[in-house]
């Protein structure tokens, strides 16, 4: 530690320090912007592989981190940003607006579709963050709650979807028949998946769960006479209100037809929006139930001591095998319902970046906190939608962005723990103290 | 405890009354070396048992044999539960073991740190919880007698939170607990299970002498309400204060099983703690 955090020094110290500290954070930006930025390949014109440089790209970049630096440094001291794992000030306030936020939220939620102004775009983009919520929930009972670090998420997901598609094509089964099922047989193949894993810990509980969602897709993709293979599967049946079809023609047995509406596109997109609104509200109002009973913090109680928890009678094999099983289950419900709004898939959607993805947004959020999961849904999905005019930046903004969460917060947005019960006033418990798991 | 006091100064090495634990012939090979060899001993019911020998005797070992962490190469642990028929700890699988009413401490404390002192003593209730939840799906759906066995649950965590005198940390989280406290903090969780034998795997170790005074205390206060209790503990000033009996290892082997008073007098365990004749021991 340096002088200048234990006592302010003389302010010729302080701006000498805090340039030599910039100087070096630049020449670190430097070593990195000058091979990634100013250096660019591109097709040229006869088609051979053409240098450019973009030196003032770089420049700008390298004088936007002195700067940056200079600042930070100038303002807070060398060691002004120290990472954190308890209650920052702002979670503080989060929390106690945390009683009105999620409520918020939730209202936000419900009303989206009648907002003016809120056209059929904004609506995809909130299926599309409503559905990673729901697998970010699902994945944060296996992750968060019971510490069992699983890489292939995405192959309970794809489970769901082709259960679903392959139902409806070979069956002729309706959604809202195989939606259940879709979530049965998921739950399945988490037990099946749980069995052989049991005894693996950390890094090899990972690395099989990593292995076992690319073994499913790559049967998705072999099995060609099954699932049609890399050309997926489409025609999907959408789903019906009641019995009562989203078709354009607003004759008798239509939605638009039998509420004497104007026939719209837009009315399957709203009921698509609050189904997938009420699958991840189902999501999370299990696991909030089952985190106050013996089950849910017999789930923490795992993360926290496995040996523990064995000495005090829980089964621990039964104990991971539920926390398999239902995080899996609610991935088939999520995947059930990809696959009906999408009427189309395909071995393509569910690669390893899916799981990364909602692995991501359940880090990001606070490992077995529901809001912290939900808010890291709509930073990280709809964030990067909304940094689409940045075009190649988007990334880099979105990179730095997790870069600055995890040195500034590494336990998440939300890192704290509620205890599920209290005599008292249930007080915030620090992050350091909680465990993260070892598979 | 009436019937303990004349025993306090028994001479008799086996004492009269059913045995809580029986250990026959117990041995422990962790490939070419044998850890535990072919000890046999009883634990009284209603008293306190005391293990000790140096260290590297096997003392842990026999433990974990004893509580389902290992299971052993060899020999029989047999649970004499009253009421019920008597249990073969070393066939059941480590989580029943706890069922069967064997609870267990450790060396090094095992809390859930992040979870707060209520909780942790929740936890150890798991398995009558669960069973009132209706194996988790009741009590999601509301249907099941579930708040009333939690009610009873918080009860009971209550009467060991006042017990250990943990009462008003009770809503913070275990790993913030002072060491003493945590230790205190294990003690209840191990009987919120109910076990008719509580192992205790050095309770004492790192107290000071006033914490190491309540804990001699609690462990009366608990044999009081009847449960045995089997404990490892260097120190020696609470050994020979409560227990009721001293069965003492070395090297694997049972060399003294007795009162505090005969342990104290044997020649074998003055030679083993001293290190007297360790040469002559040896070399044979």
């Amino acid at each position: 530690m340096s002088a200048a955090a234990l006592a302010p020094p003389r302010p010729a110290g302080r701006v000498q320090l805090a340039l030599k500290d910039a100087l070096i954070a630049t020449a670190v930006a430097a070593i990195l912007f000058v091979p990634m930025v100013a250096l660019r390949t591109d097709v040229g014109t006869a088609g051979a592989l053409a240098l450019r440089y973009r030196w003032t790209d770089a420049a700008i970049l390298c004088g936007l981190v002195f700067l940056g630096r200079l600042l930070l440094v100038l303002w807070t001291g060398r060691r002004g940003l120290q990472p954190t794992t308890s209650a920052g000030p702002w979670t503080r306030r989060l929390q106690q607006a945390g009683r009105f936020a999620a409520p918020a939220f939730l209202i936000v939620a419900l009303l989206l579709p009648v907002i003016p102004g809120v056209d059929r775009y904004e609506l995809d983009l909130g299926i599309l963050v409503l559905t990673y919520v729901m697998l970010g929930w699902g994945l944060n009972i296996v992750v968060g709650l019971a510490g069992l670090l699983d890489l292939g998420y995405v192959a309970f997901y794809a489970v769901g979807a082709y259960s679903y598609a392959l139902l409806a094509q070979y069956f002729g089964l309706s959604f809202w028949v195989c939606l259940p099922l879709a979530g049965i047989l998921a739950a399945f193949w988490g037990i099946l998946l749980g069995f052989p894993v049991l005894r693996l810990r950390g890094d090899y509980l990972a690395i099989v769960t990593l292995a076992f969602g690319e073994i499913i897709r790559v049967v998705l993709l072999n099995w060609v006479s099954l699932t049609g293979g890399p050309n997926g599967i489409s025609g999907i049946p959408r789903p019906s209100f009641f019995g009562l079809s989203f078709s354009m023609s607003g004759g008798e047995g239509t939605f638009a037809g039998f509420f004497g509406l104007e026939p719209s596109s837009v009315h399957r997109v709203i009921f698509l929006y609050y189904l997938i609104l009420a699958l991840a509200l189902l999501t999370n109002w299990v696991t909030i139930r089952l985190r106050r009973q013996p089950l849910g913090r017999a789930w923490e109680a795992l993360r926290e001591d496995e040996i523990a928890c064995r000495a005090l009678g829980i089964n621990v094999t039964t104990t991971k095998l539920s926390a398999f099983a239902l995080g899996a289950m609610f991935g088939g419900f999520a995947g059930a319902f990809f696959a009906t709004r999408q009427a189309f898939i395909s071995p393509e959607s569910f690669t390893f970046i899916e799981s990364a993805i909602i692995l991501a947004i359940v880090v990001l959020g606070g490992l077995g906190s529901q809001i912290g999961v939900a808010i890291a849904a709509l930073v990280l999905i709809g964030g990067t939608e909304l940094f689409r005019d940045l075009q190649e930046w988007r990334m880099l903004v979105f990179g730095g962005a997790m870069v600055l969460i995890m040195v500034l917060r590494p336990r998440g947005l939300v890192g704290t723990r509620t205890p599920s019960i209290a005599l008292g006033k249930r007080r915030a418990i620090d992050g350091n103290l909680v465990g993260e798991g070892h598979g | 405890m009436s019937a303990a006091a004349p025993d306090r100064t028994a001479v008799r090495p086996v004492r009269p009354g059913p045995p809580i634990l029986e250990v026959q012939g117990l041995t422990m090979r962790f490939g070419g070396l044998t850890a535990v060899s072919k000890v046999s001993f009883a634990a009284g019911s209603g008293q306190i048992t005391a293990l000790i020998g140096p260290n590297g005797a096997g003392k842990t070992t026999l433990f974990n044999c004893v509580t389902g962490f290992y299971r052993p190469s060899d020999g029989i642990i047999r649970l004499h539960k009253p009421g019920v028929p008597p249990t073969e700890l070393q066939r059941l699988p480590g989580h029943r073991i706890a069922r069967a009413g064997v609870a267990r401490t450790f060396q090094n404390i095992r809390l859930f740190p992040g979870m707060t002192a209520l909780e942790n003593l929740l936890i150890a209730q798991h398995g009558p919880l669960m069973a009132a939840t209706g194996w988790g799906i009741g009590a999601v759906l509301g249907l099941s007698r579930y708040p009333a066995a939690e009610r009873l649950a918080i009860e009971r965590a209550k009467r060991w939170l006042t017990a250990t005198n943990l009462m008003e940390r009770a809503d913070d989280p275990a790993g913030a607990l002072p060491y003493g406290q945590q230790r205190r903090l294990e003690i209840a969780r191990a009987m919120c299970t109910e076990p008719a034998l509580l192992c205790l795997d050095e309770p004492a170790a790192g107290l000071n002498p006033r914490e190491s005074d309540e804990l001699a205390r609690l462990l009366l206060d608990i044999r009081e309400e009847g449960t045995s209790i089997l404990l490892i503990e260097h120190d020696m000033g609470v050994v020979m204060r409560i227990s009721d009996r001293v069965v003492v290892l070395d090297h694997g082997v049972l060399i003294a099983d007795g009162t505090p008073a005969e342990v104290r007098g044997n020649a074998k365990v003055i030679a083993a703690y001293l290190g007297e004749d360790e040469e002559e021991v040896a070399a044979p």
